[in-house]
């Protein structure tokens, strides 16, 4: 049985249909990356998929001893309000309270755990540090320390490198990889065709035509090929403008 | 008389000790609350629901009621609940629903007040509910008891739910997508919210509600960087400038209600001049 299986899924809003009959599973150790152009509806898939907004139609199944709330979620990078004051620990920290019920407190074994996990993503130096304080990559290290702190089973990253720096970017991957091959399951967004193919198992394409399979057999598809040809060489000309 | 013989004169008055005593606990009430509504963007929410309870508190008086306080507090519960529970569906924004019941219960409530009100001084009974004026040293023992006891519950409720606070303050998205219930909690977090404010009202009016609720809040946020810090120093700042702001008006004869907001005006621009000078603390 796959951790999480979409059967028939159709994502839209307002009545208008954008993803239409989408199928896929995943299961228990999988790197799935989840592709698409802008507004095809990825997003929409992973509010989905978290509980956030109804499908139009399918559904959505969790099995393998995995739920609805055992999803760690690491959002797009939002702006954090320039005036928030929370410590990198208290952000960390509040990853656990979907499994505290109604137990108003931490649990030392929560803060052992917390403490573990930050310094497996390299914040064991920053942990009293203000969060608005930190720069892109430590930020989204610590919405990842808080998405792990929620579950160990499946995380679910919505364009976690957007905004990083190339150094920044490439120690995110190496980072999630890391986690991957420790046992939990990853779905990304991105749009970075070239890590997608390089680091997931699998890839999910969105749009018009759903494609669902290995990245090799993407980048040899009718839907994957030209796309990803298209965003390297996008990709390449940013990069040449960048360095001019 | 000297300075103390008038200090140690007033503190042999039980009205005094209630007013401290209901003091302290409604400002430590309204701080901690501030915090959240600061950073929601609802700091407004204060001023909206103190004027539903104005217009509450008009109809009670009209009515004859011995004690306005549970109706009022009713009144107000319903309207944050409104406001704050299902307004996140609703056709009318946010900030122009809250601007709307606000200016209407104010006007409906002042309309009542002069419709059917036999009082022979009834700007003055208007000017004591929208500015607190004298209530907070005039108030009964049952007042005081009803106060302390929902001041009580408002921090028991504050210190069980305080994780789920910040957790759904930062982002309120995760918390629902990993199982916090969040709109449960918003409605929890209304109902508090409503409570402070008909406590409040006691102590410095309708219209200044909103300085009890931001101001420490503000403050504390000027020199501490970490959700816990930025609380705990919002509430003992409240409490030091409400009981400061108490002292001041008996001894200078000013109005209680004005008295206790300058105080935390003048708390805000000292922390605002001492987080530039230190940039911030850490923890």
């Amino acid at each position: 049985m796959a951790q999480l299986e979409c059967r028939d899924l159709c994502l839209g809003y307002d009545g208008r249909e954008i993803v239409h009959q989408l199928n896929f599973a995943v299961s228990a150790g999988d790197y799935l990356a989840v592709l698409g152009e802008n507004g095809a509806g990825k997003s929409t898939l992973m509010r989905t998929i978290l509980g956030l907004r109804a499908p139009m139609s399918g559904e959505v199944l969790f099995g393998d001893g995995v739920t609805r709330n055992e999803i760690g979620y690491l959002p797009q990078q939002t702006v954090v309000q320039k005036d928030f004051p929370a410590s990198v620990r208290e952000i960390v920290l509040s990853g656990f309270e979907g499994q505290s019920g109604l137990y108003p407190f931490r649990t030392k074994e929560q803060k052992k755990t917390a403490d573990r996990i930050m310094e497996k993503v390299g914040l064991g130096q920053l942990k009293r540090r203000c969060y608005r304080e930190l720069s892109g990559g430590q930020q989204q290290r610590v919405l990842l320390a808080r998405a792990l702190c929620a579950t160990r089973k499946l995380l679910l990253l919505d364009e976690p490198v957007t905004g990083l720096d190339p150094r920044m970017t490439a120690e995110l991957y190496d980072l999630i990889g890391e986690l991957n091959a420790g046992g939990t399951t990853v779905i990304m967004i991105s749009h970075d065709v070239e890590a997608a193919v390089r680091y997931a198992d699998r890839i999910l394409h969105i749009g018009p035509v759903c494609w669902f399979g290995t990245p090799a057999g993407y980048l040899a598809s009718e839907v994957g090929r030209p796309f990803a040809e298209r965003m390297l060489r996008s990709d390449a000309s940013n990069g040449a403008e960048g360095r001019r | 008389m000297s300075f103390a013989e008038t200090l140690a004169l007033y503190f042999s008055r039980s009205f005094v000790w209630n007013a401290l005593i209901v003091g302290t606990l409604v400002s430590l009430c309204s701080s901690l609350l501030g915090v959240t509504l600061v950073l929601k963007r609802l700091s407004f929410i204060g001023d909206g629901l103190s004027h539903v309870a104005f217009g509450a508190m008009a109809i009670a008086a009209v009515l004859k009621l011995t004690n306005e306080m549970p109706l009022t507090l009713i009144v107000t519960i319903l309207a944050a609940v409104l406001l704050l529970g299902l307004g996140r569906n609703a056709k009318i924004s946010g900030d122009a629903a809250v601007a709307m019941i606000s200016v209407g219960a104010l006007a409906i409530g002042y309309l009542i007040m002069n419709l059917f009100s036999k009082s022979a001084n009834l700007s003055g009974d208007v000017c004591a509910t929208l500015f607190g004026s004298t209530s907070i040293l005039t108030l009964t023992n049952t007042e005081v008891w009803l106060s302390a006891a929902l001041s009580v519950l408002v921090i028991a409720a504050f210190v069980l739910f305080y994780n789920k606070i910040f957790a759904l303050t930062f982002d309120e998205e995760f918390a629902d997508a990993t199982g916090v219930k969040a709109s449960a909690y918003n409605l929890a977090v209304a109902v508090i919210i409503a409570v402070i404010i008909v406590l409040a009202m006691n102590l410095v009016g309708s219209l200044l509600i909103s300085a009890l609720v931001i101001f420490p809040a503000l403050s504390a946020m000027r020199i501490f960087r970490s959700f816990r810090s930025v609380t705990v120093c919002a509430a003992v700042l409240s409490v030091l400038c409400t009981v400061l702001g108490i002292l001041v008006s008996i001894l200078g004869g000013t109005p209680v209600g004005s008295t206790i907001v300058a105080v935390d005006i003048a708390a805000f621009a000292l922390c605002s001049i001492a987080g530039k000078l230190t940039g911030g603390v850490g923890k």
